[in-house]
């Protein structure tokens, strides 16, 4: 059987809201409409009574108390309001903060906004796999640190940090641990107390919640953690997020951390299937595939791959009915090729030629035989067309041809 | 991002695929770009020395949709023309033809530099038997 087209592979960039996350949304727009701030009458408390339903089924998946959940716009609001408002509060305890080169854009370009404020930040590199080690955290801690800022499940190739450990770490040097969670929160278990987070960013849009609403949970005890707020106004969220609550987001947010939660086992198992026989199909059969990142310590729904001597916009053209996305610098607006990959020290070429491959809740059989074959078809005529595989085949070694390029 | 018409039909049924004898002296092959880059295109053409007209064009591209596109195109172009005329050949005819984005501009530069550096592949091969010819007769 043909699955339906187009086919949507890209689950690390958004996924679709669950049919029960939307049913469990709609009666907030219309019927039970009311500012949750509204003290004084029913549909005040309607709302109100719905965003902290909410907030407990998203500390129930945490492990944290309802209390130390904020809810914000999204991960970038949670990862900004996490590190801007540490350093507004314990500048005086010291100026130095320690992230990772691979972090996402919202964790990288908010160090970056603060090392212009005088901060300054450390940018731990990785091994070849992707992962950094918790030594390296512990190494790079001054008594100036006054926090790190570790992301738990990579965007881009899916490997998944040691955070319990270099947690453990923070902890006993007495710093402040953020984690960006935006990908593991709701695919695996994440709780808040065994991996020692005090921070952690997360968003609704990435486990089948609507976009536009995501939270950061916020330390209350060993350490109680304050943040200073970015934004001023109505005082909501303790204090750290004013503005109206987004009532039906947060529900959304809400209802998707519960079936996260209740079906995260059958998920993963049933995600881990199809990426193992996507990876299958496509590395056992097309030769010079290589993995990006970590093969183990990664998400189920990962597969990070560099396609030797094709280049990645175009594999994505020869594939366009199914939706993934290309580390190649074509595809980004800077025209540099993804900056994790290169990080992890993945020849340029080979950063050209990568594509991910995002698995999801949605994602069928069928489509994973489709994406294979497609795949196969794609890189095997694309092949045909580059001149670097005819370089190759002709027993020329690529490294040492004088590109006039260069 | 949307491509144009024309990238697409360039990229589904590219032209002039394949390669041409690089050791006849008819034949000029350019080799462009770097595969760090992520674009790397070789053109070759062969010419009919009486004529100087470019008889037949083959490509290979390493790149996106638009250097396929943009090679493509070139093999095209230069087929029955004269090697002076392939030479006045301009990137920015091929920007309009294909309705390239100012990001994908770089694609057609470097279809012009490969017309160019197969052109002036294919004079340096004329040249060296004259060369040869005139050493000869130095050194007689």
């Amino acid at each position: 059987m043909s699955p339906k087209l187009p086919i949507y592979m890209d689950y690390h960039a958004t996924t679709p809201c669950d049919p029960r996350v939307v049913d469990a949304m709609v009666p907030y727009f219309t019927e039970m409409f009311g500012n949750a701030a509204s003290r004084n009458h029913q549909f005040g408390w309607q709302g109100e009574e719905a965003v902290e339903n909410a907030r407990k089924q998203v500390a129930d998946l945490l492990g944290s108390s309802s209390k130390e959940i904020i809810f914000t716009s999204g991960a970038t609001e949670s990862d900004n309001l996490a590190i801007k408002g540490v350093a507004d509060m314990y500048y005086e305890r010291g100026d130095h903060i320690i992230t990772v080169v691979t972090e996402h854009k919202a964790v990288l370009d908010t160090c970056k906004k603060l090392e212009k404020r005088g901060f300054k930040v450390t940018y731990l590199p990785v091994g070849s796999d992707g992962l950094i080690s918790p030594d390296d955290v512990k190494d790079a801690i001054t008594d100036k640190t006054i926090l790190v800022s570790v992301m738990h499940a990579n965007n881009e190739i899916g490997v998944i940090q040691p955070i319990a450990e270099i947690g453990r770490v923070c902890k006993e040097k007495g710093v402040l641990f953020h984690t960006d969670a935006t990908q593991s929160v709701g695919k695996i278990p994440f709780n808040v107390n065994d991996l020692n987070v005090d921070l952690a960013s997360f968003s609704a849009h990435k486990m089948y919640g609507p976009k536009g609403v995501g939270g950061l949970y916020v330390r209350r005890k060993n350490p109680r953690v304050v943040l200073v707020p970015m934004m001023d106004g109505g005082g909501h969220e303790r204090g750290m997020r004013s503005g109206t609550l987004n009532v039906t987001g947060i529900v959304g947010l809400g209802k998707a951390a519960e079936i996260a939660k209740a079906e995260m086992q059958s998920d993963h198992e049933r995600v881990f299937g199809l990426r193992e026989k996507l990876r299958k199909g496509i590395m056992d059969e097309i030769p010079d595939t290589y993995i990006n990142g970590h093969a183990e310590h990664r998400l189920a729904g990962n597969l990070n791959i560099s396609f030797a001597y094709v280049e990645g916009e175009s594999l994505l053209m020869g594939i366009s009915d199914i939706a993934v996305s290309s580390g190649s610098a074509c595809t980004s607006a800077s025209l540099e090729p993804s900056y994790v990959l290169k990080a992890l020290g993945v020849g340029e070429e080979l950063a050209h030629s990568s594509i991910r491959f995002g698995l999801g809740r949605f994602n069928t059989e069928e489509e994973v035989d489709y994406t294979i074959s497609r795949v196969n078809e794609a890189v095997n005529r694309l092949r045909e067309l580059s001149p670097l595989w005819e370089m190759v085949q002709e027993g020329i070694d690529l490294s040492t041809v004088q590109w006039a390029g260069e | 991002m949307a491509y144009s018409d024309k990238v697409i039909d360039h990229y589904n049924n590219p032209r002039n695929v394949g390669a041409l004898d690089k050791k006849d002296p008819n034949v000029g092959t350019g080799l462009v770009g770097a595969p760090e880059c992520g674009d790397v295109m070789k053109l070759q053409i062969k010419i009919n020395p009486e004529t100087n007209i470019i008889e037949d064009a083959k490509f290979k591209t390493f790149g996106c949709g638009s250097a396929i596109a943009s090679s493509s195109l070139a093999t095209e172009w230069v087929k029955g023309r004269t090697v002076d005329e392939a030479l006045t050949i301009k990137n920015t005819e091929i920007v309009k033809e294909l309705n390239l984005p100012p990001v994908k501009i770089h694609c057609s530069v470097l279809a012009e530099d490969a017309i160019k550096a197969a052109i002036s592949d294919y004079k340096g091969k004329q040249a060296e038997p004259q060369q040869k010819a005139e050493e000869a007769a130095v050194n007689a």
